[in-house]
């Protein structure tokens, strides 16, 4: 039941957004929806051990052997509540921007929202893949009706780069429902009988769609230009969240659907996302703006996240999961810097900016921290997620070039750290000029919102035990399924 | 058997309707009421009852799956009725008589779904054609009405040319039009006779002319270029659809058993269909023209009905026929309500027209196949038709990227409705139109959702 909720109130709250006339309505009302979604959120992780309320599931579409199922495991339900407690923030952080048609604007949003959740908490292929393409549509309209100025062509490469990666994905979701008796439920599919040579060739159809998601190394570059042309508040949602759809699909939807193909094909993902890494650090520190920097960042951080899920660990897996979360709330963290600093000064060029902290401290602070956290500094959350992937990297029993990532993918951490602390040299510290000369400090509404994205950052970052015990479950269920010695023994 | 008795008769009265009634709201009334009497008539022999009973066994057979597809056609006539009205009186001052040649299509229509011999096959396809003819030319101060009607006549008595002596070959194998007889004479393991495969081949060519396939499609987009677009929509849903419904049911029933002989060749078809429709549709400045191409890209997606031939095929060639009719019915009556047919034309249609732009939207989101909407589940159908063959994976993978590739074309228009800016260009629809409109968008989206309500009658 909360997990139809968390999809219907962000659903019903978004299509009645749009028949909302005045701006300040428009406001109260989306951020009345996004707090309800967020304690329908707590309400879940509050009973995450009665999975009796976690799931729902009703007749659809039986003909097809689909049902509409869906379920909150400890996986699903924390993106979930990242998803809900993304929204009020970005909500409260751009409450200042003015959007034209903020009706509009507002229920697009809470519909991708709804979109998202769905997603997370499938258990039914053709529900996955009905969500999958839903959250994108909102994204699209939203991104080219509100962005930048060349956002036009650049929406729309982002578009038909996710669609083919979805179609994809379907024609082998389909492939493997003709094989495994006309059922799109998600244990089916974990016991397909599939042959070792279709699991090879299936393999690269539904990592396709998780790919351009992601994104990992050669399809990522519908994603740099995205981020920059959309509204930020578009831009935060589409990295902090539905980057880890990419994510969820590796973990939930190929590894165990595949384990074989996986198994065999695994390097090859982990090696581009390895140059992945290595690549978007370095570009990284030649970009100016600062959304393009983060932008570029996030394809660095994700990659790890793919190699870590290749390395079929259970550090690693677990590193996934913290990290999954830590890298939302921080990257998060960071789209709201960037958009209250566009709004004060105008700008998102870092050559223009400077000596920003001695104008608004308090901003200067929380960027910092997150900043730490972007690096993985120890006792930020994202250096337990970090360690636990690299160590799972590193001791990888399904891979022998585990050695190697790890010690590349380090390299990415090092890499960060040059450019985090180029960006923040630029823009909070040296002289003021004339751009930055009369800027003020934030207010408390910002404030908060920085406040509780800090709070988060340090918790999980000095005590992550609670957080990992209660994925230690899912982790566990997840590599069994694609444990390939397990299948072994099960023949 | 009852529509079909019904629109033949219904088709004269309208051709009288024209000498006594001057007044076009009446005409559109008479057809109106003719049409919702042919679906209530086909509905009930849907269920079960009979009005006339003829023996017509060696010549057509009404099984749920001819009379579903005629329900939907006829369904979606009077939708087109409905949200184009206002452009059937433009097109010239015979309305009755285009009202009373939509009749004689549907008895045409009807033949197609339910014929058992090739020479049904063959009226059927004239009583089909003849009236287009007629129609693409309806427009006679225009000269590229004309031209477009004198090209689609020739190149269509010669496609019927091909057609007959395919019909001929098959008989000269065979010594019957009956399909069963057929489908004893091509048991597998029968040697097959050059003369057979000549036939089907010959047949297969022409019924893929028909239904505009490539490399037999070059008549279409000038043909639905030059016809009024009001009749352009027409021909491109319904009739086209019928066809398809007429040729996978002479090669299922007739060369059904000789399948290994011919499916490549309907793979090569597919293939060149979708790669020629889609990729010459990105390239189109007119929205009509690309309309044109994109309904020869779905053709291809249509075929593989023919390819796969089995449950999942009759479902999917019934959910892509309604969901293909019903968004192709609303976009190009939008399109025809412009004066500027360009894209340029659309530029800030939303912002001047929003109820219009979100039903376009909604159409082109469904011909593009998005989720939620009908479109998608006929080309879920149809992919899950294929992959169920367990051959040529790599066709339907091919097939998907042309799906996105049609995206590239669909949403060319939503940008320039929604992102750009650009003055009015629509020419105002009445309140019926608007509603028939919204109704479109309800029923793409409900068949979306719940595809069961249409295909339980499948079956019961």
């Amino acid at each position: 039941m909360i997990a139809l909720l968390l999809i219907l109130v962000p659903l019903l709250g978004g299509l009645a957004t749009f028949f909302l006339k005045k701006e300040s309505e428009v406001r109260t009302w989306s951020l009345f929806v996004a707090v309800l979604t967020f304690i329908v959120a707590i309400l879940g992780v509050s009973v995450l051990n009665a999975p009796e309320y976690l799931s729902f599931k009703a007749d659809w579409m039986g003909d097809l052997g689909s049902t509409f199922s869906i379920k909150a495991d400890a996986m699903g339900m924390m993106l979930c509540m990242l998803t809900a407690i993304s929204f009020p923030i970005i909500f409260i952080g751009t409450w200042k921007t003015a959007y034209e048609k903020p009706q509009n604007f507002f229920a697009l949003m809470l519909l991708a929202q709804a979109g998202m959740m769905g997603v997370f908490l499938a258990m039914d292929a053709l529900v996955f893949y009905f969500f999958w393409e839903l959250a994108l549509i909102p994204m699209y309209f939203l991104s080219s009706q509100w962005g930048g100025a060349r956002r036009i062509p650049v929406m729309f490469k982002f578009f038909v780069y996710t669609f083919i990666g979805s179609l994809l994905m379907l024609v082998g979701l389909i492939y493997i429902w003709s094989k495994n008796g006309g059922s799109f439920d998600i244990d089916a599919f974990y016991n397909s009988k599939l042959s070792v040579k279709e699991q090879m060739w299936l393999f690269w159809l539904l990592f396709a769609a998780f790919a351009v998601k992601m994104p990992i190394f050669p399809f990522h570059t519908w994603q740099p230009d995205t981020y920059e042309q959309a509204p930020t508040a578009v831009t935060a949602v589409l990295s902090a969240i539905m980057v880890k759809m990419g994510v969820l699909g590796l973990l939930r939807w190929l590894l165990p659907v595949l384990p074989v193909g996986s198994y065999v094909m695994g390097d090859n993902p982990s090696f581009l996302a390895m140059i992945g890494i290595v690549y978007a650090s370095i570009i990284a520190f030649r970009q100016d703006d600062m959304k393009r920097l983060v932008a570029f960042s996030s394809i660095a951080h994700v990659g790890l996240m793919c190699i870590a899920a290749f390395s079929e660990s259970k550090s690693g897996m677990q590193g996934i999961m913290i990290q999954m979360f830590s890298h939302g709330i921080n990257i998060l963290g960071l789209w709201v810097i960037i958009e209250i600093i566009e709004r004060k000064f105008g700008t998102r060029k870092m050559s223009e900016l400077g000596g920003v902290a001695q104008k608004a401290p308090a901003l200067a602070i929380a960027f910092f921290v997150i900043m730490f956290a972007t690096v993985s500094l120890p006792i930020t959350n994202a250096f337990i997620g970090e360690y636990l992937m690299l160590n799972g990297i590193f001791n990888s029993t399904v891979t022998s070039y585990g050695v190697i990532y790890a010690v590349v993918a380090s390299t990415g951490v090092i890499l960060s750290v040059v450019y985090m602390f180029s960006m923040a040299r630029k823009v909070f510290l040296g002289n003021t000029n004339e751009l930055t000369v009369k800027g003020t400090d934030i207010d408390f509404p910002e404030k908060a919102v920085l406040g509780i994205i800090l709070v988060i950052i340090l918790v999980m970052g000095v005590y992550p035990q609670p957080f990992l015990n209660m994925m230690e479950g899912v982790s566990d269920s997840l590599l069994k399924a694609s444990d390939i010695q397990h299948l072994i023994l099960k023949k | 058997m009852n529509a079909l008795l019904l629109s033949a008769i219904m088709g004269v009265v309208m051709m009288f309707t024209g000498i006594w009634v001057k007044r076009y709201t009446v005409i559109k009334r008479v057809a109106l009421a003719g049409m919702a009497l042919l679906f209530v008539a086909n509905c009930i022999e849907l269920k079960g009852t009979k009005w006339f009973n003829f023996d017509v066994s060696g010549f057509m057979q009404f099984n749920n799956f001819s009379l579903v597809f005629i329900a939907i056609a006829i369904f979606v006539t009077i939708l087109f009725t409905l949200v184009s009205g206002t452009e059937i009186r433009k097109v010239g001052n015979y309305p009755a008589d285009y009202f009373a040649l939509i009749f004689f299509i549907i008895s045409g229509v009807i033949l197609l779904a339910s014929f058992q011999n090739l020479l049904i096959l063959f009226l059927a396809i004239e009583i089909v054609t003849i009236p287009s003819f007629i129609l693409t030319g309806a427009e006679k101060r225009n000269l590229k009405s004309n031209e477009a009607a004198l090209k689609y006549l020739l190149l269509g008595s010669f496609s019927t040319g091909v057609m007959l002596l395919g019909i001929a070959l098959i008989y000269g194998s065979q010594g019957s039009f009956d399909i069963n007889q057929m489908q004893i004479g091509m048991l597998e393991g029968n040697k097959i006779s050059n003369l057979q495969v000549a036939g089907i081949l010959t047949l297969m060519f022409s019924m893929a002319f028909k239904s505009s396939i490539a490399p037999f499609h070059f008549w279409t987009p000038d043909i639905y270029d030059g016809a009024p677009t009001v009749f352009a929509s027409y021909m491109a849903t319904v009739i086209k659809v019928a066809v398809f419904i007429g040729f996978i049911r002479l090669f299922e029933n007739a060369f059904g058993n000789l399948s290994s002989t011919w499916v490549v060749w309907i793979a090569v078809l597919i293939v060149a269909t979708l790669l020629i429709g889609n990729i010459t549709a990105t390239f189109q400045q007119s929205v009509k023209r690309m309309l044109a191409y994109s309904s020869i890209s779905h053709a291809g997606f249509m075929l593989f009905a023919v390819f796969a031939m089995n449950e999942s095929a009759h479902e999917g060639l019934i959910i892509y026929a309604a969901g293909y009719s019903l968004a192709t019915i609303g976009i190009f009556a939008i399109v025809a309500k412009m004066n500027d047919y360009s894209y340029e034309g659309f530029n800030g249609l939303a912002r001047h027209q929003p109820l219009i732009a979100l039903t376009a939207t909604i159409c082109l989101l469904s011909l593009a196949g998005i989720p939620l909407s009908v479109g998608f589940l006929g080309k879920f159908y149809m992919l899950k038709a294929a992959v169920l063959t367990g051959k040529y994976i790599g066709l339907v993978v091919f097939a998907v990227i042309m799906a996105a590739v049609s995206a590239y074309y669909y949403f060319r228009v939503i940008q320039a409705m929604y992102f750009k800016e650009g003055p009015d260009n629509f020419t105002g629809a009445t309140t019926v139109e608007k509603y028939s409109m919204v109704a479109i968008c309800a029923l793409i989206i409900i068949l979306g959702i719940m595809p069961g309500v249409l295909l339980v009658h499948l079956y019961f």
